[in-house]
């Protein structure tokens, strides 16, 4: 993380100085002026609705007709499913597995790209790869790629992928959680590579003299000097995986399946609210995903760099 | 890990290890990223009897590009256009209405301007999906349901707090002479936004609508809820109506696949520098 230079501010602030009153008041205008915009867009479609999804969850609407009143019909009715439950566990566990999966493997490959030269170059240029495609393309490529007849597994010697892996109740998760570690992991890699490339070589020729080897010197230097890293990695990871919405969409074509077997929160919400019809159900669905983002924003950012900016002006 | 600062010294036995397990996993790494790639531009050119009886990564007996005029004649570019509208519109609202809020925050120093501050933190931990019902409701009422304009206005909404975040920690690090310099030669707010915070904030602007135009590009959901009609249809969506049309036409799907991520390439060949500082906005500091 970039260490934070601090320019000297003026203690006494500007709007104290004589004959400025006049402009202070034009000055206030503007300064609303151009908020304003902004807050009306983001006011509009991020936090009317923030307050509205709270709201239809005590509605009922089936998304064409008139809202009408349901009291809190749809929250007994949510919280009494069975279903509901499963895929609050099932966001879980692609968050935590993924999160295992993904931070080692980011590290690793971030570790391997982040020093300067050519060979190191080119690999970085293929791994970047995944990162050009959009969800709904690896979507769609893995599905076709895993598909047990016509897929991958149909190449001498990799016949063991010939298995339903996005169809069996079993795997199909796992598999999911695989081809996410496949479409994020370049991202979060360019982090720590970043990361790395911070840590002041200073630092490594000094131990280096002292006689510590390679490995020691990642243990005791590199490791310790990526902690931010790896808080805001994480925490995109672990927020971000509330998101999985688009990737697990398509490989399931849409269901969530097999059976329910991939229906995290985002997909649960889009099923009953525009498959099955029923917004009221499906806001509070979304008002669990709100209080579930929150609450892990809320755990995770006061170590994360987004904190910094907040903390940097409070001090002014 | 920087094997270049190391003293020269002669191969270890641990050291041997080290390089053979870097190796090993390098090549496995390499191999789980680009075999797919490989597999999905090669199926791509094949046609459907040498998809059905080919070994799928041996290359293409008789390479054909009857998939990607398949997917032309389909209407891409129709799609194609209307993403790049979508995502042109949206990146140039949200950079526009982030840099005014941003200057607006960080140049006046109040309890408002530290109110919508937090605003916009709080509209960082909002997931999409949580909020896309209202959104859709508000949608429908305003008359904008299955318009260009219906994905346009909450893509820009939702690319805000990060913009105006982003922004905002860079504006904070121009120096405050600069602008006092400016407020003795009498200019007002507006004239130090345009000839003054614009101007310095270039790279920021640039990173972010970087950042931002990938969000919107690649968005899916907006897209799926808020509009219907064929001709409205923004690239990722329109993957998944050809993969309804083409239905066993597996080819002809990895075609357009391969299609919708050339604008991609493109810029990643171009402008790779840029494309990596916009993927990491903010995060990598």
């Amino acid at each position: 993380m970039a260490t934070v230079v601090r320019t000297s501010r003026p203690v006494v602030s500007h709007r104290a100085r004589p004959g400025a009153a006049r402009g202070g008041r034009r000055r206030r205008f503007s300064g609303l002026l151009m908020a304003a915009p902004a807050l009306l867009l983001f006011g509009l479609f991020g936090l009317v609705p923030l307050v509205g999804v709270l709201v239809l969850s005590l509605a009922r609407w089936d998304g064409l007709g008139s809202v009408g009143w349901a009291g809190l019909a749809n929250w007994t009715g949510v919280l009494g499913d069975g279903a509901t439950w499963q895929a609050l566990w099932l966001t879980l566990k692609v968050m935590v597995v993924s999160w295992l999966v993904q931070t080692p493997l980011a590290l690793a490959t971030g570790v391997f790209q982040a020093p300067r030269g050519r060979l190191r170059a080119l690999f970085a240029v293929l791994w970047f790869l995944p990162l050009l495609l959009s969800a709904v393309a690896i979507g769609l490529t893995w599905q076709a790629l895993l598909d047990p007849s016509f897929g991958i597994g149909a190449t001498p010697g990799l016949h063991w992928l010939a298995q339903p892996l996005l169809g069996s109740p079993d795997l199909a998760l796992y598999t999911v959680i695989f081809v996410i570690a496949w479409q994020f992991t370049p991202f979060h890699a360019l982090l720590y590579q970043a990361g790395i490339r911070q840590i002041p070589v200073s630092l490594h020729e000094a131990a280096a003299i002292d006689g510590a080897g390679p490995v020691t010197r990642f243990l005791r230097i590199t490791l310790p000097q990526l902690k931010y890293t790896f808080v805001t990695s994480s925490t995109l990871m672990l927020v971000g995986s509330l998101t999985y919405f688009d990737l697990i969409f398509v490989l399931s074509g849409g269901t969530g399946g097999p059976g329910t077997a991939t229906r995290v929160l985002p997909l649960a919400m889009y099923i009953t609210g525009f498959q099955a019809h029923d917004m009221g159900r499906a806001s509070a669905i979304a008002t669990l995903l709100v209080v579930f983002g929150l609450a892990l924003s809320l755990l995770t950012t006061r170590l994360s760099g987004f904190t910094r900016m907040d903390s940097q002006q409070e001090g002014l | 890990m920087s094997t270049a600062t190391a003293p020269r010294r002669t191969l270890t036995a641990v050291t041997t290890l080290r390089r053979t397990v870097t190796g090993g996993a390098t090549f496995v790494w390499t191999a789980l990223v680009v075999v797919p790639v490989y597999w999905l531009v090669v199926t791509s050119l094949r046609g459907s009897t040498d998809f059905t009886t080919a070994s799928p990564l041996a290359p293409p007996a008789h390479p054909t590009l009857d998939n990607y005029r398949t997917v032309l004649d389909g209407g891409f570019t129709t799609y194609l256009l209307n993403s790049v509208v979508v995502t042109a519109a949206a990146v140039a609202i949200t950079v526009v209405v982030a840099l005014m809020a941003a200057f607006s925050i960080v140049r006046h120093t109040n309890r408002w301007s530290r109110l919508t501050f937090r605003l916009y933190l709080l509209g960082l931990a909002i997931p999409l999906q949580a909020v896309i019902i209202p959104v859709y409701l508000l949608i429908i009422r305003m008359h904008m349901y299955d318009s260009l304009l219906a994905i346009v206005l909450p893509s820009a909404a939702f690319a805000l707090p990060v913009t105006v975040m982003i922004l905002v920690s860079f504006l904070r690090d121009v120096p405050r002479s600069l602008f006092e310099a400016m407020v003795v030669d009498g200019a007002g707010d507006w004239r130090m936004l345009f000839s003054l915070a614009a101007p310095l904030a270039r790279p920021a602007l640039m990173t972010v609508a970087v950042y931002d135009g990938l969000q919107v590009w690649n968005g899916f959901l907006f897209p799926l809820i808020l509009t219907q009609s064929g001709d409205k249809a923004v690239l990722p969506l329109a993957l998944t109506l050809f993969r309804g049309q083409f239905g066993i036409d597996v080819p002809a799907t990895m075609a357009a696949v391969v299609l919708s991520t050339l604008p991609m390439l493109v810029v990643f060949v171009l402008a790779r520098r840029q494309l990596v500082a916009g993927l990491t906005a903010g995060f990598s500091k």
